[in-house]
């Protein structure tokens, strides 16, 4: 069970938490506009890296609020959580812990 | 390829089994095939298989990372059934389980292919009448599946606990008769002596490191740790490792890879004569012809490469197990592992061509792939050796998450399967 940071909370076990998949997908601001390749891209195709991700998280049983956070893939360890909305402050591309 | 027969087995017996030879060579790879499989899993090896025995494309390498059968195929709880809900789905799963039934002789090798039944249990209103649908859509299909009471499911499985007084109760159950399981290793291991014997270069812990394309696009290749190999054709079918492979060409995918686990108890003598899944509580239980318990649990809710899960999806799993089935509460589970599953959005798989010429895709499977192996080998050989989907696997593109036409397996099943 993975340990998480919420940035509310603080250190709470993975049970209090559901995972919101990638974080950072924009939708479309005119989606009329937008051609089926890419309305697919934003709906369906994902990241899926071997490697550090962006993603989203919600402290369901706790706070209650969605956070987002960069994560190891390979190892499951945390680099860092930040708020919604903000940009990390390590760069996705850094390699693994 | 020395044949496995009686006569075989008699002499090597009086011979002190001195003379049994490799079931499979270890080549150094040429420079250059006709077709380069990625991914040396029960799928990859069976495309080979059939590219050799059905197409007559016998200059073939199946590249892989590890060693062959050492990722899902050997880590699934190896349940076998087609009771689908979807046409498409019906058509792939059925073509596999009919090849099932003749495998151990087609590769004169057995993989223990067993016809013990699966049995799925409802425990609400929905299941019931979703399980129903799922029956009578098999039957249109010509696909095998019944309808059971309780105490019918009682009587086809006496370890289920019938009780009412349970927090989800039997409410009846859908039988697959033809369904079972099979032994994975023996799955990878006879496809790779059958493809093997007619000259498939098996190529073990060769990683491949990039997809290498000329001026116009096209794949002409893959980069490996053991050289360059050039391909007239590549099929990538690297399972949980999907999305990292076709990065290597360029292509994103519709995949997100999550750990998926599965646990045995410690062997008990026969004791379960069945295959018991029961979506709605998550449990899933079987028993070994070595005797042990099978389980699979469920995966975990983030993407991961790293194989093993959280303690606590085990849990949940052992849970009802043991409100279920009573009679297991004081076993001890032996082991537990992850393996790394590629899920789609619809929960179906994806067979077929990609936007970079030459470059072809067997992925997708999710949490049940095991079950789809002869069938989704046989198909993906077809595609390979003639460049076109076969009818079974033309519905399950890649181009069908921008044209939208779906196999929304996800719905039909509600839970891994």
């Amino acid at each position: 069970m993975l340990l998480i940071d919420c940035p509310c909370c603080g250190l709470r076990p993975e049970t209090e938490f559901r995972c919101g998949g990638q974080a950072h997908v924009a939708r479309p601001a005119t989606p009329a506009d937008v051609t089926d390749k890419d309305w697919s891209e934003y709906l369906f195709v994902r990241e899926n890296p071997r490697g550090v991700h962006a993603e989203r998280w919600i402290h369901q049983h706790g706070c209650g609020r969605w956070f987002n956070a960069l994560r190891d893939t390979v190892s499951d360890r945390f680099v860092e959580t930040y708020p919604m909305g903000g940009d990390p402050k390590s760069t996705t591309t850094e390699t693994r812990l | 390829m020395r044949r496995f027969s009686y006569r075989s087995l008699i002499s090597e017996a009086l011979n002190a089994h001195q003379g049994w030879q490799r079931q499979w060579r270890a080549p150094d790879p040429k420079p250059s095939y006709d077709v380069v499989i990625v991914g040396g899993g029960g799928h990859g090896l069976a495309t080979a298989y059939y590219l050799a025995s059905q197409h007559g494309i016998t200059n073939v390498a199946v590249i892989e990372k590890g060693w062959i059968g050492g990722g899902n195929t050997g880590r699934n709880t190896t349940i076998i059934r087609s009771n689908y809900l979807y046409d498409e789905s019906a058509g792939i799963y059925e073509h596999a389980l009919k090849l099932w039934e003749g495998l151990s002789q087609e590769l004169n090798y057995n993989v223990m292919f067993s016809q013990r039944g699966v049995l799925m249990l409802a425990h609400n209103v929905h299941d019931v009448q979703s399980f129903k649908r799922h029956v009578y859509a098999n039957r249109l299909n010509g696909i095998d599946n019944e309808w059971l009471s309780t105490e019918e499911c009682k009587a086809f499985c006496p370890p289920i606990n019938i009780s009412q007084d349970i927090r989800y109760p039997v409410m009846g159950g859908a039988l697959q008769r033809r369904a079972g399981t099979a032994r994975h290793d023996a799955v990878a291991w006879g496809y790779a002596r059958g493809a093997d014997s007619r000259g498939v270069d098996i190529i073990q812990n060769c990683e491949v490191k990039g997809i290498r394309r000329d001026a116009s696009g096209a794949a002409v290749g893959v980069e490996t740790t053991r050289g360059y190999i050039g391909a007239k054709r590549i099929g990538v079918v690297a399972a949980g490792n999907t999305s990292v492979v076709m990065q290597m060409a360029g292509v994103r995918m519709p995949l997100e890879s999550y750990p998926l686990q599965a646990l045995v108890s410690e062997p008990v003598k026969p004791c379960f004569p069945c295959v018991v899944m029961s979506n709605a509580v998550h449990a899933y239980l079987s028993q070994s012809d070595k005797g042990e318990l099978v389980i699979g649990a469920g995966t975990d809710q983030y993407v991961s490469y790293s194989q093993q899960g959280g303690l606590h999806i085990t849990n949940h799993t052992l849970d009802a197990i043991c409100e279920m089935f009573p009679q297991f509460t004081r076993m001890k589970m032996l082991r537990s592992w992850g393996g790394v599953v590629d899920v789609t959005p619809d929960r179906s798989p994806i067979i077929g061509k990609t936007p970079v010429e030459n470059l072809f895709v067997n992925c997708g499977w999710g949490t049940g792939g095991f079950k789809a192996t002869p069938g989704s080998g046989h198909v993906f050989a077809h595609t390979l050796a003639t460049g076109e989907p076969h009818e079974i696997n033309a519905p399950f593109t890649l181009d069908r998450f921008r044209t939208g036409r779906l196999i929304d397996e996800a719905a039909a099943a509600a839970v891994a399967h």
